[in-house]
């Protein structure tokens, strides 16, 4: 990974969010370059929504350095904000506005003229689809409609930086794929994106680069590929038994693999050679009721680490 | 020096267009609806002019002022009906409204992703009240007017005081907003802005009362209003008119400080 010449467009050094007692965001380091996707992969309640919001400029660091664009937020919050688009985690799109006018009004905050922002707000409901909805108002929408309705609202200033807290969540397969999709897109003009999510398919085919976080702090940084290599074996065998719990079988397979872990419903052995773990499993005489050998993902580097799966 | 100076005036319309920017998304928002609440709005205090001034003016007759004019009841009632609705229209619109925008609608959360800040929306919104508000004023000066209660060039020159006392309450009710926890506390705000009505030498000259008392009346913001439309009304104004309008400024520049830094602490959490 290169830095361009202007350094990062996000930087952050010993970052903290605390609400009254409780740290939320406990000392975070985040640099990204201009051009990059980047991801928060975490459990509930890791800090990635309050890491989010201190960098849309919408909440005050309670301690650290935070850089965006280069301006400090606290004292450029405008300046600042003019530069980014937020797509926040639960949608705050205007009820009493129409489609359209969602747009064209939440451009005028950016001061954009009148006619620009109609041009917008027609290119946008076609980017993501809505055009045929445009005099509609938001409730009738459906959960996925008002989702992509407040990713083209984020996109309406051009902004340099996109930030997606959970744009996917809630969206049916179809659905989210237009989203990836467009986002990709976007990627691909060179705007700077960073977002949130509990997807590893979706961190896997969006992010250039990510950090996985838990309690507030960052537990593992880099590229999906990288990130699966270093924490996860090359493949993992699933393993499902009829009637003895996971944790019982986990006992019975000492030496097979590199390691275990015991999931309610099944049990993950991993392996870099998944045929031959497998064969050693028969050989100790147990007989699982169903099988998967598969190649490592996210999923497993995120297991590992936080000892969590990340959509229950 | 220049290069410090700039950015800073350069800065000043930035924060007007986008105060007007939350105020044509409320232009926006506008629907049939609206207008009937409008109109209950403006028609209550016509209401108490005809019942209190005409009707129970009719018994009471002439009042004569400290200067030793001698006006009809009504001509002593409008002014004060004046300003109480130009209280109300803009309280409407400052509390009720502003109190569903940010709490339930989280409409406030969305625009301050942009570069638009708490201050500038609290503009907006109170520019926004008084559009409503200077609408009722205009009407029922309106009716004044028909009614022989004040001239129109006196009329003219009530129509800023009474804008400006609908800025003074649009601010102060919003300030007080921010500390509303849920729509009960919107009852205490009510009851609080009935006895302001009632008392504010509203219905009898403020010299009536008992000494005590009138100390009191004399800081409510409402009776300021009242005395600086009613000395305009009825062509009386004095030097003390400048403490009603310096009052009333700085309610207006104090509710707003207070609602912009109350927004803050509450949204950008
Ligand atoms: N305004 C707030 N006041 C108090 N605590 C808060 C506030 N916002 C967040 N928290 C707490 O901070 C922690 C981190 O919350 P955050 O929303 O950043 O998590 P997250 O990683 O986005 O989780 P999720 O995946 O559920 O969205 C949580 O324990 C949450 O309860
Ligand atoms: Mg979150």
């Amino acid at each position: 990974m290169t830095v361009s010449s202007d350094g990062a467009l996000i930087h952050a050094r010993g970052l903290r969010k605390r609400f009254g007692e409780f740290t939320a965001v406990d000392g975070i380091d985040v640099d990204v370059p201009r051009g990059e996707a980047f991801g928060f992969l975490g459990p509930n309640g890791a800090g990635k929504s309050s890491t989010m919001r201190m960098i849309a400029c919408v909440s005050a660091p309670s301690a650290g350095t935070l850089r965006i664009l280069g301006m400090d937020p606290l004292r450029q919050g405008p300046a600042i904000r003019a530069r980014l688009g937020v797509c926040p985690q639960l949608d705050n799109l205007d009820p009493e506005l129409t489609v359209r006018e969602n747009l064209t009004t939440y451009a005028r905050y950016f001061r954009i003229p009148r006619r620009v922002a109609r041009e917008r707000a027609d290119e946008l409901l076609e980017f993501v689809q809505l055009t045929d909805r445009a005099g509609s108002k938001v409730e009738p929408l459906s959960g996925g409609m008002k989702r992509r309705l407040t990713i083209a609202r984020a996109l309406v200033n051009e902004p340099e930086i996109v930030l997606l807290d959970e744009p996917t969540t809630g969206l049916d397969p179809q659905a989210r794929h237009l989203v990836w999709e467009r986002l990709f897109r976007l990627k691909q003009q060179g705007v700077t994106l960073l977002l949130t999510t509990h997807y590893m398919d979706e961190a896997e085919q969006l992010c250039d680069r990510l950090v996985v976080m838990d309690g507030g702090r960052i537990v593992a940084e880099g590229a999906p590929r990288e990130l699966i290599t270093r924490y996860s074996t090359r493949e993992v065998v699933e393993l499902r038994f009829a009637a003895d719990a996971p944790e019982d079988i986990a006992g019975k397979l000492a030496g097979v693999g590199e390691r275990t872990e015991a999931l309610p419903d099944r049990l993950l052995l991993y392996a870099d050679d998944g045929d031959a773990a497998l064969a050693q499993v028969q050989q100790r005489g147990l007989e699982p009721a169903g099988v998967l050998v598969r190649r490592s993902t996210l999923e497993d580097v995120f297991l590992h680490l936080t000892g969590r799966t990340l959509v229950d | 020096m220049v290069s410090l100076v700039l950015p800073r005036l350069a800065a000043l319309p930035a924060a007007a267009a986008r105060s007007l920017s939350v105020m044509e998304r409320n232009a926006a928002a506008l629907r049939s609806a609206y207008w009937l609440v409008m109109i209950s709005g403006f028609l209550e205090p016509v209401l108490y002019l005809f019942s209190i001034g005409v009707g129970v003016g009719a018994l009471i007759g002439g009042l004569t002022l400290p200067s030793g004019q001698v006006v009809s009841y009504a001509a002593f009632v409008a002014p004060a009906m004046l300003a109480s609705s130009a209280m109300s229209g803009a309280l409407a619109e400052t509390t009720f409204n502003f109190f569903g925008k940010m709490k339930y609608v989280k409409l406030y959360d969305g625009i301050l992703a942009t570069p638009v800040r708490p201050f500038e929306i609290a503009l907006g919104e109170l520019g926004w009240a008084m559009l409503r508000g200077g609408a009722y004023s205009a009407g029922f000066l309106a009716i004044m007017t028909a009614m022989e209660l004040t001239t129109a060039l006196r009329a003219l020159a009530a129509f800023p005081a009474a804008v400006l006392a609908g800025f003074a309450f649009g601010a102060l009710g919003m300030a007080l907003s921010t500390y509303m926890r849920s729509w009960q506390d919107f009852d205490l705000m009510a009851s609080a802005q009935f006895a302001l009505f009632l008392f504010s030498g509203t219905f009898v000259p403020a010299e009536s009362y008992p000494a005590l008392l009138r100390w009191l009346v004399e800081l409510s913001p409402l009776y300021r209003a009242v005395e600086l439309v009613r000395s305009i009304s009825l062509g009386e104004v004095g030097g003390a008119q400048l403490v009603d309008v310096g009052y009333l400024v700085g309610v207006t520049a104090l509710g707003l400080m207070v609602a912009g830094r109350r927004m803050a602490k509450l949204l950008y959490k």
